[in-house]
């Protein structure tokens, strides 16, 4: 018995239910991570849902299937309807994942959501000590927050699931990350290199690791792995390498509206929560009920199947398997979301992923000199 | 190592087990996971409460599913998987 199974069937030929919703309760928070994956122009997001939308959106994506529900921002403690919110999930039937920088919450907080009927608090660090932290996430005070309450969060009884966004200037702490995640009692730690969508796209050359800068990481986190399998621990470590390094691509949120939802703070409807960069017209539940949003908008049939593909995706005999990679980054990087993502080495475009590559071998930019996410340098980019 | 007839399986703490209408199976939710359980998965799991052993387990089944003989072995083998898995763990 291995008891996994092929993926259920939805209401339409070929597409399956929506079983992942992440719901962004708000762009609002009080970090500035250089990496984040908000949008650039995030400030200028009007009207978040009221408590009320959101109640209606969680029951339509549940009677359509949706399990897994990522509570997300922006910091989403920010919304003072948090418990209801997550009181509602859990009655509905959700597994509820509240996904936190920490800042903001008390222990009072972790006990109230735990009774509320909340299974997970993930809490992000910056780095494994508090200078560094403190500078990549542009507070003073986070570090020690931090640890506090990944500490209450133990204490309560949660699993502890421990999340540090990797790049070129902490990745060389990989041993120190690990070994402060066995002393907090870390479940699950997620080293996560970031991504370059966003605020981490403005960013790229200050953050992208170097290939060897990768490979050791690699090494020492594998190193570690073998150690904490030896003494029996269950800590798991999951390393997420960059796309950038990657030789094959990843099927990108496996497949386009194939299985996650992502709600933004306005209501805006997308299938992954950096799809709004895209030039393409995206519903919102404010006017659209989930299910039709899902299975009838435009947005989201925009790049199911693969008739939508041009060369040399067309006649790749990759394409089941991959998707041609990543909407955002062919977007980004070429211009035209249509295009093979060009970490694909068969992308005409992929002398943009070599020349990246290229300049994180001598990249010299200091932290002081990435651009910080915060609302004043957000209005310079919708102001153009 | 094998597993003895008295030991009791129960869920890892932030581990799940629910039925899911929608995708006409039990699955095994965690944070940020989830597993489809296939048939015979989803009965055994369905038994493991934290109070019945696994000989309980074994014998409810096999009462549940008089045609399948002897399900000792896969019983055994399936928990021992879930353990591998850090799904469940042993008491
Ligand atoms: S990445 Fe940083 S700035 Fe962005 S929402 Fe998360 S904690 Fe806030
Ligand atoms: S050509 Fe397109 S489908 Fe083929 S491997 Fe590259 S990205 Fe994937």
């Amino acid at each position: 018995m291995n008891g996994h199974h092929a993926m259920p069937a939805g209401d339409r030929p070929g597409i399956g239910p929506p079983l992942w919703l992440l719901a962004e309760l708000t762009y609002r928070c009080p970090l500035q991570c250089p990496y984040c994956s908000n949008p650039l122009d995030f400030a200028q997001t009007q009207q978040e849902l009221t408590t009320e939308e959101w109640v209606r959106v969680l029951r339509q994506g549940r009677e359509m299937g949706a399990a897994q529900l990522g509570f997300s921002g922006g910091e989403p403690l920010v919304r003072q309807d948090l418990a209801e919110l997550i009181a509602e999930a859990r009655q509905l039937g959700y597994y509820t994942n509240l996904i936190t920088s920490g800042l903001g919450l008390t222990e009072a907080k972790v006990n109230a959501f735990r009774d509320a009927g909340l299974d997970h608090i993930q809490v992000s660090f910056q780095a494994s000590d508090p200078e560094l932290n403190n500078a990549v996430a542009g507070s003073r005070k986070a570090f020690d927050h931090k640890l506090a309450m990944a500490r209450a969060v133990k204490e309560a009884g949660y699993p502890m699931v421990l999340n540090f966004v990797i790049h070129r200037h902490n990745i060389h702490q990989m041993e120190d990350i690990i070994s402060l995640c066995e002393r907090l009692g870390a479940d699950y730690v997620e080293l996560a290199t970031c991504q370059y969508y966003g605020w981490a796209f403005e960013n790229r050359e200050g953050l992208m690791p170097s290939k060897a800068q990768l490979e050791k990481a690699e090494a020492e986190v594998n190193a570690y792995r073998e150690r904490l399998t030896a003494s029996g621990s269950a800590m798991k470590l999951i390393f997420v390498t960059p796309d950038y390094y990657e030789e094959r691509l990843k099927a990108c949120m496996n497949g386009w509206g194939s299985l996650f939802l992502t709600v933004a703070p306005d209501g805006t409807a997308l299938p992954c929560h950096s799809a709004r960069l895209l030039p393409i017209e995206f519903p919102n539940v404010r006017e659209s009920s989930l299910h039709s949003i899902w299975y009838d908008s435009p947005g989201f049939n925009h790049y199911r199947g693969d008739s939508w593909m041009p060369e040399p995706c067309r006649s790749c005999d990759e394409k089941d398997k991959d998707f041609g990679g990543c909407r955002c980054q062919a977007y980004l990087l070429t211009g035209n979301a249509d295009n093979a993502d060009p970490v694909c080495s068969k992308s005409p475009h992929h002398d943009r992923i070599l020349a990246a590559r290229k300049a994180a071998d001598h990249a010299t930019a200091g932290l002081e000199e990435l651009t910080y996410r915060n609302a004043d340098n957000s209005r310079l980019f919708f102001r153009g | 190592m094998g597993i003895s007839m008295e030991q009791i399986p129960r869920l890892r703490p932030g581990f799940r087990f629910q039925w899911e209408p929608a995708q006409n199976a039990h699955v095994l939710l965690y944070p940020e996971g989830m597993v489809r359980l296939n048939g015979s998965a989803g009965a055994v799991l369905k038994e493991v409460d934290g109070q019945r052993n696994v000989a309980d387990i074994v014998a409810l089944l096999e009462q549940q599913f008089p045609d399948a003989g002897s399900l000792l072995e896969d019983v055994s083998d399936f928990l021992k998987d879930a353990e591998q898995q850090h799904w469940i763990v042993f008491t």
